[in-house]
């Protein structure tokens, strides 16, 4: 054995689960965040923020008490190009001037070498409004919109007059809809609303930001979407991409909230250290997190189906409404994806999808997972439980005599070649949290129970990659090259914030290199050293980015293997890798996004095939209604989905079981209570998110079904369980008491409320122990 | 100013600093030890917490005054040169730690648990952690760390 060359076989590394790639550092506590870097001669940074909704700026007082000299301040006179952070439009500037369109708006930054001077200068600035009229929900918008009074329009004019962006998705026929819901055994409707919903990443927002007059300007911090923050920065500062870096640091949870709003607090702190001449920190505290950031879309939906005896779906109306707050920011790309989502994973005949994202003056809101589907699905999935108890049919035989299968067409217009087995993922969730059986017996067991004991499930999709043509539009661009040392780095600008990119990436990388996982490097995103593969959202990463650092490495061993150097296996790449270094000076690759010839979409007809392909999931929640507290837990959880090929099964179910955790969440606990637009319990003392305590067993499964647009067939992922778990425990909950709960988050308050009700009459008077526990459902 | 003495990780430190300076701002800001982070600044998340004469404190209530003497580790203290702390092993090889944020305040809630007991129930693990708030994993596989960590630290023993 010892002269024959031993053959490196390295085992499958995509699908086994090796170390997370910056995890020894994370255990450690020596991971470096943003708020754990100082540079040299750096100075902090403030915000001075509105104080009212909506006014005129009349004056701005400085107090004589605060040695102003000392503090750098800016103001949007300041802003060398133009005073706007870009989104898809220009209505959000950077900096109010003249005009404040929503609580806690930024108006004045401040830096100064001592943190702790800021907080006495920021409240030593007095500022006086005129204020004007301001609206706080849909309705309100809705009601200013139709009041004719142009003083009470706060955002555009004419047909966008409070109205960011609508959308009319139709399937089928309107004419012979109409004729249907004329005739139809059963018209069914029904109303749900959720709520915002504040991101809570542990690790507020936080950038430093350089200036040099030369080499232009530098911002590094907890983010995203680096190049997000370029072209935000290139136009604030009017200079040219190539002098506006990004730099993501290790960044502590973003789950959305640092998608768009670092290109925010970027600017600002990049244009401190213009006015300073020093590199400035602004890392927000909890509270001004919490006030001042972007949060979930609060969202109402109607429906109104025509339903068959026998419970097929004939026809539908959907009127999908989002409160976009005072920016239209990522509001038409949000309410784009929870348009489409809005029809669940059914065959509609005929469907209409009237969708609008409204303005109000609450802090805009923004990305956070699931951007839209959590509440378009919520709502059709609390839906089809009306529909079932109407017709009088089971939740589940309702649901699969209109699943979508493999050949159909989705309301889009989207024909499913790939497999689609909802039937079986039904079938599988249901048998393996004993669905029936728990159903039975909780019908039995609650009849004298104080804790009232249910099951529900929900039954839904979500479409991985951009929304329609976004991933044409993006043209991701993946590099590879070799360090001196031998080994393979990926150049991304995909950023890891816990979910896992540095390590899938890596993954990817070694399986189609054939060397070990630990051999792959990845670079941090800094926009001067890695191309741009988009923005890490929308559940692209490992599928889109994915396919294309396997292209990527396809090529570099394609070249290496040509060289004649490379025979295989991690030491021989090391060594091959040199050799060819040695003779070439330096090898580098590159795979760039081509649109699959099957993944059409029309945006003026809104039909197509509106993403490359789709997870499904059902998950099944089984809740205990307390009788005497009115509180809700969560006892039992099953989340069973079908994301392409796994490539992490550690991490895939870490993702699962966060985001069904968030999901919790937003269906019970976390409530942003708002006063005149600002959010008042901005603070984790009460605003509250599930503990330890609070979560119940949670058992992931997986189906396969490899997919042909992701790396080594995966599919997306990150945002699929932030979908399911609201409308499974309100179904849940239903089942429990007969309250057909249609309002998230869902709190003892609301429950104690609605079951001390007496029908007919109202609440206020009632004493719970005279009114009793109140079950029947009489709205239709 | 006052001078305020207290061992940290094993060695003996000293420090001038207003007295009611926050013991997190101490660590990060005096000391250089970075691994105790803010996330709320009012005792709710745990991600600055610090072992205390043993007691797991969140390092943002206490001004540094009531520390002096006293005996502190925190994340940087855990590790054994370049071995990790059986715990910190198992939070890398069960997916543990995420975004990795809290992990560190964490890691220190279950050194504070298995020390006081070290083969919790998972109803145990659930109550011990519930002072540390984690936004990424739904905790499930924080739990499976800790009782990984439990086994190991027992076979080790």
């Amino acid at each position: 054995m010892a002269d024959s060359m031993p053959i490196e076989h390295e085992p499958r590394i995509v699908g086994a689960s090796p170390l997370r790639k910056e995890g020894r550092a994370k255990v450690l506590g020596e991971a470096r965040y943003i708020d754990d870097i100082a540079l040299p001669d750096m100075w902090f940074g403030a915000t001075v923020r509105s104080s009212v909704a909506r006014g005129r700026i009349v004056s701005i007082d400085y107090s004589p008490h605060i040695p102003w000299h000392e503090y750098a301040i800016v103001t949007a006179a300041d802003i060398p190009g133009e005073n706007t952070i870009v989104h898809l439009s220009k209505d959000h500037p950077c900096l109010a001037q003249g005009q404040v369109n929503h609580p806690d708006e930024p108006i004045l930054l401040l830096a100064h070498p001592e943190k702790a001077a800021l907080h006495r200068a920021v409240a030593a600035i007095e500022i006086t409004y005129e204020e004007l009229p301001a609206v706080f929900t849909i309705e309100e918008s809705e009601a200013a919109l139709a009041s004719g009074d142009p003083a009470r329009i706060i955002w555009g004019h004419g047909d966008h007059a409070n109205t960011f962006k609508t959308y009319v998705m139709t399937a089928g026929d309107p004419e012979q809809s109409a004729e249907i819901f004329a005739t139809a055994d059963f018209v069914i409707e029904g109303e749900y609303r959720t709520g915002a919903q504040e991101q809570l990443y542990i690790e507020n927002n936080g950038v430093i930001g350089e200036y040099s007059p030369v080499d232009g300007v530098t911002v590094r911090g907890s983010m995203q979407c680096p190049y997000y923050l370029v072209h935000a920065l290139e136009l604030v500062f009017n200079l040219p991409a190539e002098k506006c870096r990004v730099i993501q640091t290790e960044t502590g949870g973003a789950f959305g909230g640092k998608e768009d709003f670092p290109s925010v607090i970027g600017s600002h702190a990049a244009l401190l250290a213009m006015k300073s001449g020093h590199p400035v920190k602004m890392c927000y505290d909890r509270a001004e997190d919490m006030a001042g950031t972007t949060k979930r879309h609060p969202s109402r939906t109607r429906h109104r189906t025509a339903v068959s005896r026998g419970g097929k779906l004939l026809a539908g109306e959907i009127e999908f409404a989002l409160d976009g707050g005072a920016y239209a920011t990522l509001s038409p790309v949000v309410l784009s994806r929870g348009t489409i989502h809005a029809s669940g994973p059914y065959q509609w005949p005929h469907l209409t999808v009237r969708a609008k994202a409204m303005a109000t003056n609450l802090p805009p809101h923004g990305a956070f997972r699931g951007f839209g589907a959590p509440q378009s699905l919520f709502a059709i999935e609390r839906h089809m439980d009306k529909i079932a108890r109407i017709v009088g049919l089971s939740p589940e035989e309702v649901r699969r005599r209109n699943f979508l299968a493999t050949g159909d067409h989705t309301a889009t217009g989207q024909h499913l070649v790939d497999r689609v087995d909802m039937q079986h993922l039904l079938t599988r969730a249901l048998a393996e949290s004993n669905y029936h059986e728990k159903r039975e017996r909780f019908n039995r067991e609650n009849q004298d129970a104080r804790i009232k004991r249910g099951i529900g499930f929900a039954a839904f999709m979500h479409g991985a990659g951009f929304t329609g043509s976004g991933e044409h539009r993006l043209n991701s661009l993946v590099e590879m090259e070799i360090t001196p040392e031998g080994r393979p780095r990926i150049l991304v600008s995909s950023t890891e914030f816990g979910q896992g990119t540095n390590t899938i990436l890596c993954q990817v990388a070694a399986e189609t290199l054939g060397i070990a996982y630990e051999e792959v490097l990845i670079a941090q995103p800094d926009t001067r050293d890695v191309p741009n593969s988009g923005p890490t959202v929308a559940s692209r990463t490992a599928m889109i980015v994915g396919k294309l650092v396997e292209r990527a490495s396809m090529q570099l061993r394609a070249t290496l293997t040509a060289s004649g150097h490379f025979t295989g296996g991690s030491r021989n790449f090391r060594e091959a890798a040199q050799r060819y270094l040695s003779e070439h000076g330096s090898l580098k690759t590159s795979a760039r996004y081509e649109s699959p010839g099957d993944v059409a979409w029309d945006d003026n007809t809104y039909r197509g095939a509106a993403y490359p392909t789709y997870a499904w999931a059902v998950y099944v929640a089984e809740v205990a209604v307390d009788l005497d507290t009115y509180s809700v837990s969560v006892t039992e959880f099953h989340a069973l989905q079908e994301v392409g090929k796994v490539l992490h099964p550690i991490l895939a179910a870490g993702q699962i079981e966060g985001g069904v955790v968030q999901g919790i969440g937003y269906a019970l606990y976390e409530k942003c209570v708002w006063q005149k637009g600002h959010m008042a319990n901005n603070q984790m003392t009460n605003y509250i998110i599930p503990t330890s305590a609070d979560v119940p067993p949670i058992h992931v499964s997986f189906e396969e079904t490899p997919c042909i647009h992701g790396a080594y067939g995966a599919k997306g992922i990150g945002e699929l369980p932030m979908d399911g778990p609201a409308p499974a425990i309100l179904n849940a909950i239903e089942h429990a008491t007969g309250i057909a709960f249609t309002e998230i988050p869902l709190l003892p308050e609301d429950i104690y409320e609605r079951m001390t009700r007496s029908a007919g009459s109202g609440s206020e008077d009632l004493e719970p122990a005279i009114a009793g526990p109140y079950f029947s459902e009489k709205v239709y | 100013m006052i001078t305020i003495k207290f061992e940290v990780n094993g060695c003996d430190r000293s420090v001038i600093t207003p007295p009611l300076k926050r013991l997190l701002d101490v660590l990060r800001e005096d000391l250089g030890l970075h691994g105790a982070k803010e996330g709320c600044g009012e005792g709710e998340c745990g991600s600055c917490a610090v072992l205390l004469n043993g007691e797991l404190v969140n390092s943002c209530l206490l001004p540094v005054l009531q520390v002096d003497g006293a005996a502190l580790v925190t994340i940087e203290g855990l590790a054994d040169a370049q071995e990790l702390h059986p715990i910190q092993q198992c939070f890398l090889e069960q997916g543990g730690a995420q975004c990795g944020i809290c992990t560190p305040g964490m890691i220190l809630a279950t050194h504070h648990l298995l020390a006081r007991n070290p083969h919790p129930s998972l109803e145990e693990i659930r109550e011990g952690l519930a002072g540390n708030l984690c936004r990424c994993t739904g905790y499930t596989r924080i739990f499976h760390a800790v009782e990984a960590a439990s086994r190991r630290i027992a076979e080790s023993a």
